[in-house]
C-alpha cells in the first residue's frame, strides 16, 4: 500500500539550502514541493521556498506569491503540480494542529501528496534526516466530517499511532546529475569530518528532554481535564436519577391523595449535559510525545554503538 | 556594491594587433599575466545545489534549444563571489539573433528576493562549452543588472568526457578610442558546502553506485556501522602501506611517518578506571533515557485504552 515515491537531488540540496540560509534556532522553514504522479507514485522532482513570515509584511499575499511562482516555473518546463509541501523541525516537534490542517488540504486535492519533514539537528549529526508523511485514511474521515468529539474518535478507533504514516523515500538520479556528483567529489577538496562517530550527547538529550517534558506535562493536563468531564458526567446521571425518583414518589404520593400528578417535564432540559473535551489535542500531543520517544530512542541506540566502539579502543591500546 | 578590485588588473593590459606575436618579450608578459589571472584572481566559490539546478534545467530544455541560460545569485565581497541560487531564464536562439526574456527574469528575481533577502545577481550561466557571440549579447544586458557580472559555463553535453565547469568575467580590451572588445577572463572555481550540505552530498553520491540509480535512507545503527566501516577501510589502507614500508617495498616518507606518530598520540591515554568509570556513566545515563522513553510511550498506549473504554 505504501509505496516508496522518488525524490531527486535537487529537491534534497534545496531544502539543506534554505533551512541553512533562511532558519534559525527553533524557527520552521516551509516551502512547497512540486512533482508528477506517475501510475500512482509519486515523483517529486522540485520545490521552492516560502518567505519566512514577518510583521512589516501584512500585506504579503501567500496565494498570489504561489501562483506567480508556479506560472514562471511553467514557463521554464518545470512540473507545477502541487504535490506535497515541506517543513523542518526542531528536535522532531511538528505533530500540531497547523500540520494536520495543512496536509488534510492537500490531501484532499490530490490523493498522494506528502509532507517532508527535514530534521537539520540530527542532519548535522552526521546523516540526512528527512522523512516523509501523509495522514491515514481513517484520519482523512475524520477531518472531513470536522467532528472531534470523544464519541466519534471511539467509533473510528484511532489512537495516536494512527494519525500519520510514515512513507520511505527512495533517491532517485538521472545520468547527467550522477556524472554531477562524480565531478564534484574528484574536485572536491573538502576534508572528511567524521561528525557521525561523535561521542557527546549529552547537550541533544537535554534539549530532547526538555522537550518531551513540555508536552507531558500538556498531556497531564488534557487527562485531568477529561477526568473531571467523566466526573461530572456521572455526577450528573446521579442528579437525573434522584430527580427522577423523588418525581415518582412525590406522584405516588399525590396519586394516593387524590390529586393530579405533576407534569412530566423534560428532563434533559434541566440538567444539561456538560461539554465533552476535544480528543484531537491529546491525540496530537500523545502523536507528539511518541515521535520525540521514538526519537530519543534512535539517538540513545547509535550513541550506545560508538561508546562499545570506543571501549574497544581503549581496550586495545591501553 | 562593491567594485571588485582586481578589475583594474586587467584593463591596463594594452592590446596592439599591429604586433608580431613571434619573439616580442611584451608576449611572455602577457602570458604570464594570464597564468596568474587564472590562479591568483578572485574565487567563485559554488555551491552544489547551483549546479544541480542548472543540470536540471538542461534535461528540461524546449526541444530544439541546444543550450540553456539563467541568472546566478548570490553574495559578493571583496576578494570572492559566492553563488548560492540560480534560475533559469527562457530564451531563442537561432543564428543570427537571441532573445531573452528579460520580464521573466526581472520577475523571478522579484519572488526570490521575497524569500532571501541577501542574495543578488551576480552574474548568469548557460550550459555549452563555448563563449559565443550570443554571450557576449547576453552578457551585457547582465552587466546592466549587476557591476561585473560573472560567467558561469557549464558543459553539460560533456564534450571531452567531463563536465567542464569554467567561470568567467569579462573585461574590455582595446585601443582606447578606437573599436573596443570583450575579453572574457577565466576565474579559479572552489565548491563550497555548508556542513549539513555535505552531509547531503554524501548521502546522494551513493545513488551513483546503484544500478537503478535509487537510494534510500537508512535506518540510525546501520549509519554508524556504514562509518565505521570507512574508517575500517582507512586503517586498513595505512596498514598495508605500512608494511610495505616496512618490507622495503615502498621508501619510506618523514612526513608520513610523522602524521602516523601524531595519530597515534591522539588516542587519549586514560587510565583504565578512569576510562571505566566515564563509559559507565554515560551508558547508564542513556539507558536511563530509553528506560524513560520506553516508559513514557507504554504510559500514554494505556491512557489511549483507558479513554476508549
Amino acid at each position: 500500500e505504501n509505496l516508496p515515491f522518488f525524490i531527486t537531488c535537487l529537491v534534497v540540496l534545496k531544502i539543506i539550502k534554505h533551512y541553512q540560509e533562511e532558519g534559525q534556532g527553533s524557527e520552521v522553514v516551509q516551502g512547497v514541493l512540486l512533482g508528477l504522479v506517475v501510475e500512482d507514485r509519486l515523483e517529486i522532482t522540485n520545490c521552492f521556498p516560502f518567505p519566512q513570515h514577518t510583521e512589516d509584511d501584512v500585506d504579503f499575499d501567500e496565494v498570489q506569491y504561489q501562483m506567480e511562482m508556479m506560472r514562471s516555473l511553467r514557463h521554464v518546463n518545470i512540473d507545477h503540480l502541487h504535490v506535497g509541501w515541506y517543513q523542518s523541525t526542531y528536535y522532531g516537534s511538528f505533530v500540531s494542529r497547523a500540520l494536520l490542517d495543512s496536509q488534510f488540504s492537500y490531501q484532499h486535492a490530490i490523493e498522494e501528496s506528502v509532507v517532508l519533514i527535514y530534521d537539520p539537528i540530527k542532519t548535522a549529526q552526521g546523516s540526512l534526516c528527512l522523512k516523509a508523511y501523509r495522514l491515514t485514511p481513517k484520519l482523512m474521515e475524520i477531518c472531513k466530517e470536522k467532528d472531534f468529539s470523544p464519541e466519534a474518535l471511539k467509533k473510528a478507533c484511532i489512537g495516536y499511532e494512527h494519525m500519520l504514516e510514515e512513507v520511505p523515500i527512495v533517491i532517485k538520479n538521472s545520468h547527467l546529475i550522477n556524472v554531477l556528483l562524480l565531478d564534484l567529489q574528484e574536485k572536491s577538496t573538502v576534508a572528511d569530518k567524521p561528525e557521525l562517530l561523535n561521542l557527546s550527547s549529552s547537550n541533544h538529550l537535554e534539549k530532547s528532554l526538555q522537550l518531551l517534558m513540555d508536552r507531558v506535562d500538556g498531556m497531564s493536563q488534557e487527562i485531568v481535564k477529561y477526568n473531571t468531564y467523566c466526573r461530572n458526567l456521572t455526577k450528573q446521571q446521579q442528579q437525573k436519577q434522584q430527580y427522577l425518583q423523588r418525581r415518582q414518589q412525590e406522584n405516588t404520593q399525590r396519586q394516593s391523595r387524590g390529586e393530579p400528578p405533576l407534569p412530566e417535564e423534560d428532563i434533559n432540559k434541566m440538567f444539561k449535559p456538560p461539554q465533552a473535551p476535544p480528543r484531537m489535542d491529546t491525540l496530537l500531543i500523545a502523536g507528539q510525545v511518541n515521535n520525540y520517544c521514538q526519537n530519543i530512542k534512535a539517538f540513545t541506540s547509535q550513541n550506545l554503538g560508538k561508546l562499545f566502539m570506543a571501549e574497544a579502543l581503549q581496550g586495545h591500546s591501553s | 556594491m562593491n567594485q571588485c578590485d582586481w578589475q583594474g588588473a586587467t584593463a591596463r593590459i594594452p592590446w596592439r594587433p599591429a604586433l608580431s606575436f613571434s619573439s616580442s618579450p611584451f608576449v611572455t608578459i602577457l602570458h604570464f599575466l594570464y597564468k596568474i589571472m587564472a590562479v591568483h584572481g578572485p574565487f567563485v566559490k559554488i555551491h552544489p545545489v547551483v549546479l544541480a539546478s542548472i543540470v536540471d534545467s538542461y534535461e528540461r530544455r524546449n526541444e530544439g534549444a541546444s543550450r540553456v541560460i539563467g541568472t546566478l545569485l548570490g553574495t559578493a565581497d571583496k576578494h570572492s563571489v559566492e553563488v548560492t541560487n540560480c534560475f533559469s531564464v527562457p530564451h531563442n536562439e537561432s543564428e543570427d539573433e537571441v532573445a531573452v526574456d528579460m520580464e521573466f527574469a526581472k520577475n523571478m528575481y522579484e519572488l526570490h528576493k521575497k524569500v532571501s533577502p541577501s542574495e543578488v545577481i551576480i552574474g548568469w550561466y548557460a550550459t555549452g562549452y563555448d563563449i559565443t557571440e550570443h554571450s557576449v549579447l547576453i552578457h551585457e544586458y547582465y552587466s546592466r543588472e549587476a557591476p561585473n557580472p560573472i560567467h558561469m559555463t557549464v558543459d553539460t553535453a560533456l564534450q571531452s568526457n567531463k563536465m567542464n565547469i569554467r567561470a568567467y568575467v569579462s573585461s574590455q580590451m582595446g585601443v582606447p578610442g578606437k573599436t573596443v572588445g570583450v575579453m572574457f577572463t577565466p576565474l579559479t572555481i572552489k565548491y563550497i558546502y555548508y556542513d549539513t550540505e555535505r552531509i547531503g552530498v554524501d548521502l546522494l553520491q551513493r545513488t551513483r553506485a546503484s544500478p537503478s540509480r535509487t537510494n534510500g535512507l537508512t535506518t540510525d545503527l546501520a549509519q554508524v556501522a556504514s562509518a565505521a566501516g570507512h574508517v575500517q577501510e582507512m586503517l586498513s589502507t595505512m596498514l598495508s602501506y605500512i608494511e610495505d614500508v616496512l618490507s622495503g617495498k615502498v621508501m619510506a616518507d618523514n612526513s608520513v611517518g610523522r602524521y602516523l606518530m601524531d595519530l597515534v598520540n591522539k588516542v587519549p591515554k586514560i587510565t583504565a578506571e578512569d576510562f571505566e568509570s566515564m563509559l559507565n556513566s554515560n551508558i547508564n545515563d542513556l539507558l536511563m533515557v530509553t528506560y524513560l522513553a520506553n516508559l513514557t510511550q507504554a504510559q500514554i498506549a494505556l491512557n489511549e485504552k483507558l479513554v476508549v473504554l
